[in-house]
């Protein structure tokens, strides 16, 4: 059962860092240097929000419109850590650390365990092995970037693009028409707004109420 | 642009760390449900603007084939590592091809 867990972490660290070097490559390639790149991933280390913020950077979007988008694409987190709260218990300066180890991968795996004990270790193995894969990585590719070529040459943008995807398919049945309408707008609005704006605009519709959405 | 990254990231800490800190009881069915709606409808808008959009233009390329490839795989269940492998693959395969 431990090793079941510890194996799932660990190849759940893996794909993130393969994901990881679409990052760094990415964000070297939207004109950050590679500091400020590994600085994303230490300190905000949330995969959707980085790819946000360096997507607008990209485009030239302003600064305050990157960190909304960070911002909004981070919400999800703080309802991982309403659930961890009861499984992890983090006291005191713990819950630092245990919420900066708060994001998709760690929560899912933690939600995935049967036992109390396995959630636990479910959510501190996985959080390690991504932070772990997920910064090498992202130095990796922040530092191959400027050396490989384009990152479009080795697919980087659609690996991007396809993680992107598989976060989204396990929410999409129970909410495809909202997906739908977010994908539509983002893409409808984008040649006529700033960068950043129209992924925005998409969290606005998220307001509307659909039948049968929970 | 260092400031800017800092004050992100902390922007999105505080959420992580919001969790931990407010009472279980203040938090409804339907704020759970919004941002439920909020994450699903950002992802979408991401897969769009990283899939479909180049410099703020429309652009069907072959990362739509990647998205495709991606899409079959998840529908047949197969691990996150492969999905994400096969879309680069895709990609870059159909534009070693000159497509």
């Amino acid at each position: 059962m431990r090793k079941q867990v510890l194996s799932t972490s660990i190849s759940v660290g893996l794909a993130t860092g393969l994901y990881g070097v679409s990052f760094g490559a990415i964000g070297v390639a939207s004109g950050l240097d590679v500091l400020p790149v590994m600085l994303l991933s230490l300190l905000m280390f949330s995969g959707a929000s980085q790819f946000a913020f360096v997507g607008v950077v990209a485009a030239g979007g302003a600064p305050i419109t990157a960190i909304s988008s960070a911002w909004l694409m981070g919400i999800r987190n703080s309802f991982y850590a309403l659930r961890l709260t009861s499984v992890i218990g983090p006291r005191g300066l713990l819950r630092l650390l245990t919420a900066q180890l708060t994001i998709d991968e760690s929560n899912a795996v933690s939600a995935a365990q049967g036992e109390s004990r396995m959630q636990k270790l479910g959510f501190w193995a996985t959080g390690v092995a991504v932070f772990i894969f997920w910064n090498s990585a992202t130095l990796i590719g922040a530092l191959a970037g400027n050396l490989m070529g384009s990152v479009e040459q080795w697919g980087l943008d659609a690996a991007a693009a396809a993680a992107f995807l598989g976060l989204l398919w396990p929410r999409i049945r129970q909410n495809w028409q909202l997906a739908l309408l977010g994908a539509g707008i983002a893409i409808a609005t984008t040649p006529f707004l700033p960068a950043g704006v129209p992924i925005l605009l998409a969290a606005v519709v998220a307001l509307v109420p659909f039948r049968g959405a929970k | 642009m260092i400031t800017t990254v800092i004050l992100a990231s902390l922007a999105v800490y505080s959420w992580k760390l919001l969790g931990y800190l407010v009472p279980q009881r203040f938090i409804t069915d339907s704020f759970r449900g919004f941002s439920e709606r909020v994450t699903v409808a950002l992802l979408a808008a991401l897969v769009a603007i990283q899939g479909l959009t180049t410099d703020g233009e429309i652009e069907f390329d072959a990362r739509l084939a990647a998205l495709a490839v991606a899409a079959v795989l998840l529908a047949l269940r197969a691990p996150y590592i492969l999905v994400v492998i096969a879309g680069a693959a895709a990609a870059a395969g159909l534009r070693m091809l000159g497509l």
